[in-house]
């Protein structure tokens, strides 16, 4: 890439500092605009009759008396949509053989998981929609369910959809070498382990929520939601509602946490939208937190059964293993849940080198809630397959498994690579990585004194895990297979009249700083004090096109286009500027606000005095000069499915052998997110990710019963990582830019949630191994715990 | 079901008197009826915190108690905290120390590390996580609030 290298050398940039958000100040004073603070005139609001079964026939749903109820407006159920929206069906072209059923917001003939919606009711507030929900009387034959994935393809289990003939949604098989005859040796130590991965969830402390606004005198429809990609969103409302592309606005502004929950279409936020569209009205739905449990994607649940051959020398000779998960009654549109499965099959030993490698996912179909991608989409299980089974080998064979690693990992000047399952890689340092981390951990010492403590009856662990992680998806991630989701980001600069500048992006903010990164990118690159930059993100209406947050995208494909925006519209302005003052575009450069002199800095001209004879006074230019003080520039990966990124991290842990409790007492982390823009957002973004691995590692997980009901969908029996448990992270940065932008940036949000269960779990079974026993289900509650132990 | 009641009470120090439902919950009321959206609703039992305000000098959950419990009471949320400037200097920390990311737990959590400097708090940091155990936050992973309440127990804040 050719481009304005010497940027990040400006004394006036602000790349690679840390500077404050300005949206903090907003939201520490209340100031906040989130979905449910939105007040319209006429608004009505929408409560959702849900599936109290996992698996039913809709016998009847009889409407009438809620339809009495003073403040009801209508009562949908689902064939009331028939007409008014084209079901969806969530499969892509490029995940071969992936199947699934037609899918419509609100059940019609068959409920097929617990809290699915059967009708909904609109009412002038959401307590009478609630109250009149309470009278629709559904009956529904319970039909039996097909619950556990492990039975979900036995003859036995109930098909849920008759016209696919089997509940297999998706298989792929990863295949490189001869893993048959690596096992086969008799010079390999092969150790073989089941994991178990349970079901979580994103719980996003603000629940999806949407306000629907069809305005029938045009045909419009405005969609304000709490939401991570309105682009797809607007076509997804065009097709699926025959709405013309244009006429759909989608509006994102403060989202209160998504992780990836919301990136996803949902039947409630469809039927809200429908609904709007059939009564002519602004409409609010906001899930309560019970409908978050039972209707946002769930994340994991895959049972692994994986083997490791390995030499006497540390050497990996093979990894295999098959991978089974269930992912619901249907997978979700637009993106599919067979995604997760793919990516544990392209990610598992990806930082090592490994000749022989097999790996089968089988994606089953079942009568529980969707499951799909959330954050660090099947990397927690990819790293604890490879990184659980290379430290039991190292244990097996007497090996350290830091020297293990070191024996095993891609050589940092190897790059670029092609993995086994056709992944290339460039620009990684697994090696550098992990000697920082074994520096920051204090290694050898920490081992001497678990050594130590554990005579006094003090039992501490350390494990480690090496990964890699998906950042900037090029068009390959989704694009390619059909899907409605931008791969390319764009943004447009644009120099207002006071001097100040204005930044619209298509990439969106949740709370990772995007807006605070886009403008200290913009001020650096164009040369304005940052508080002159203002950032729009989030609509439809007055963003470029473009993908939206997630995957990591935000900085390194955002960013470049903000990057490329700022560096054009500079070029623009330095050529009026070059015609104004009568000199050359090359001899000036633009400095805090003003245009200068390029060698001696001197001010000749501010930006304002600038802009507004060019607004104002155009009689004083040359009447050939065509002058534009806007730009736009767009950003797509090319030549790599996805810009990779890589870290090392390790856990400490103390476990209580009497109550099964593990506690957390040190994590670090080294990432290698490329260049680092503001190190304190990553850092930050680094622990955040950390916290929710620890989470589905100690405590989170989504409990069914054989029936279908799920057991805990409460904030206070759904665990999640409070702020006693947790301990402080160390996090450090290794920083090898990405050569396929001028800025360098990967992605650093998947991180810690992809890594810290390895590393968690490595960390208790350091433990348990001098009990002769060990443990490879998450989460490792007490109780499994105490199971390993044989305690009860 | 829709009995109402009449209050009167102060938020923010202004003097309110309403008409309200019986069963409305005082976060409901000072959203939906004052347009006080800066407190948040997590999860409506009590658990996640992002609704703490303050009543009568105490730091509690709007989503546990009725807005007719709230008749005659001294309510302050996250805006009058902000316009009184008690939280001058915590907010001016958790921006040093981004101790917020999406800002959805940020007033409970506000409040909550406003009770503890106030309550004259050591920069301990496990008992500052103990303290703030009652708020949920999804995404700082809370280390840098602990971090940010140390700042202002020792002062190194100026705002």
């Amino acid at each position: 890439m050719s481009g304005p290298l010497t940027i990040f050398d400006k004394p006036n940039s602000y790349i690679g500092r840390t500077v404050p958000r300005a949206d903090a100040r907003r939201l520490l004073q209340g100031r906040g605009k989130f979905v449910d603070d939105i007040q319209l005139p006429r608004m009505l609001h929408a409560a959702f009759v849900r599936s109290d079964v996992a698996h039913g026939k809709i016998i009847s749903i009889n409407t009438a008396t809620a339809k009495t109820m003073p403040g009801v407006k209508a009562v949908f159920t689902g064939t009331d949509f028939v007409d008014v929206v084209e079901p969806y069906i969530g499969v892509l072209s490029h995940l071969a053989g992936l199947r699934s059923a037609p899918q419509m917001p609100i059940a019609t003939d068959v409920a097929r998981w617990q809290g699915e919606p059967v009708a909904m009711v609109i009412a002038s507030t959401r307590a009478i929609a609630e109250d009149a929900a309470e009278l629709v009387e559904v009956e529904i034959e319970p039909l039996d369910a097909a619950t556990n994935m492990e039975l979900a393809l036995e003859p036995e289990t109930p098909v849920i959809h008759k016209d696919l003939g089997s509940n297999l949604a998706w298989e792929r098989v990863v295949e490189a070498g001869d893993t048959e005859a690596a096992f086969a040796r008799n010079d390999v130590t092969t150790v073989e382990r089941r994991f178990r991965f349970g079901r979580h969830t994103g719980v996003t402390l603000e629940a999806r929520a949407a306000v629907a606004d069809y305005d029938p005198s045009e045909e419009t429809l405005t969609f304000s939601y709490s939401g991570q990609a309105p682009h797809m969103m607007q076509f997804i409302f065009a097709k699926h509602l025959g709405l013309l592309e244009e006429n759909v606005r989608v509006v994102s502004q403060d989202v209160g946490g998504s992780f990836g929950i919301k990136i996803h279409t949902y039947g409630d936020e469809i039927a809200t939208a429908a609904a709007s569209k059939l009564l002519g009205r602004p409409i609010k739905f906001v899930a309560d937190r019970m409908e978050s449990f039972l209707t946002d994607i769930h994340a994991r649940d895959h049972l692994v059964d994986g083997k490791i051959a390995v030499r006497e020398d540390g050497k990996i000779v093979a990894l295999a293993f098959d991978d089974v998960t269930g992912i619901g009654p249907y997978s979700m549109y637009p993106r599919t849940s067979a995604i997760e499965a793919n990516q544990v099959l392209n990610l598992t030993g990806a930082p090592y080198r490994i000749e022989n490698y097999r790996a089968q996912s089988k994606v089953v179909f079942q009568n529980k809630n969707l499951m799909c991608q959330y954050r660090a989409v099947g990397h927690p299980i990819a790293m604890a397959i490879a990184d659980g089974l290379l430290e039991d080998a190292a244990a097996e064979i007497g090996m350290d498994p830091v020297e293990m690693r070191r024996r095993n990992l891609i050589p940092d000047d190897a790059y670029p690579t092609t993995s086994f399952s056709g992944m290339k890689f460039d620009d990684l340092s697994h090696h550098r990585t992990l000697d920082r981390l074994v520096a920051a951990v204090g290694y050898d010492a920490r081992r001497q004194e678990h050594a130590k403590l554990r005579e006094q009856g003090i039992y501490r662990g350390l494990g480690l895990v090496s990964m890699v992680e998906v950042t900037n998806p090029s068009p390959m991630f989704y694009g390619v297979g059909g899907a409605p989701i931008a791969s390319q980001d764009g943004a447009t600069v644009r120099l207002d009249a006071g001097g100040g500048v204005h930044v619209s992006s298509s990439v969106t903010e949740q709370g990772q700083g995007t807006n605070a990164i886009l403008a200290q990118i913009v001020a650096g690159v164009f040369g304005v004090p940052i508080e002159r930059v203002k950032v729009t993100t989030g609509d439809t209406r007055t963003t470029p096109y473009g993908g939206g947050t997630w995957a990591s995208r935000g900085a390194g494909i955002g960013g470049e286009a903000a990057l490329q925006a700022a560096y054009a519209l500079k070029e623009q302005v330095l050529d009026v500027a070059s015609v104004i003052l009568q000199s050359s575009a090359d001899k000036l450069d633009i400095d805090a606000g003003d245009v200068v002199d390029a060698g001696t800095k001197t001010e000749r001209i501010s930006l304002s005095d600038l802009a507004r004879t060019v607004y104002y006074r155009g009689n004083e230019l040359p009447s050939d000069l065509k002058p534009e003080l806007v730009a736009t520039r767009h950003y797509r990966v090319t030549d790599f499915p996805f810009v990779f990124t890589n870290g090392a991290m390790a856990a400490e842990i103390e476990l209580d052998v009497e109550t099964g409790f593990v506690k957390v007492l040190n994590f670090w982390a080294v990432e290698d997110c490329g260049r680092v823009i503001n190190p304190q957002l990553v850092d930050e973004q680094v622990r955040g990710g950390v916290v929710q691995g620890i989470g589905g590692a100690l405590y989170e997980e989504c409990l069914y019963s054989e029936d279908g009901q799920f057991l805990n969908a409460t904030m206070a029996d759904y665990l999640v990582p409070m702020a006693f448990e947790m301990p402080d992270i160390h996090v450090e940065h290794v920083e090898t830019p990405t050569k396929t932008s001028v800025l360098g940036a990967k992605g650093a949000g998947e991180a810690g949630t992809g890594g810290a269960p390895a590393a968690v779990m490595n960390a208790v079974n350091d433990v348990l191994r001098h009990m002769g026993t060990s443990i490879h289900q998450m989460p490792m509650t007490p109780e499994r715990v105490l199971k390993a132990l044989g305690k009860v | 079901m829709q009995e109402t009641r009449t209050i009167t009470l102060t938020v923010n120090g202004e003097t309110i008197s309403e008409a309200v439902p019986n069963r409305l919950n005082l976060i409901d009321f000072l959203r939906g009826t004052l347009g006080l959206t800066g407190s948040h609703v997590g999860c409506e039992h009590g658990v996640c915190g992002a609704c703490t305000l303050e009543v009568d000098g105490a730091m509690v959950r709007g989503c546990l108690i009725f807005a007719v419990q709230a008749d005659g009471s001294q309510i302050t949320t996250i805006e009058g905290l902000a316009e009184d400037g008690r939280s001058a200097a915590l907010r001016e920390a958790f921006i040093q120390r981004n101790a917020l990311q999406c800002g959805y737990c940020t007033p409970g959590m506000l409040a909550s590390a406003l009770e503890y400097v106030e309550s004259g708090g050591a920069a301990d940091r496990s008992a500052i996580r103990e303290h703030i155990s009652g708020n949920y936050c999804r995404c700082t992973g809370y280390q840098a609030v602990v971090e940010a309440v140390c700042d202002v127990i020792e002062g190194r804040v100026s705002t």
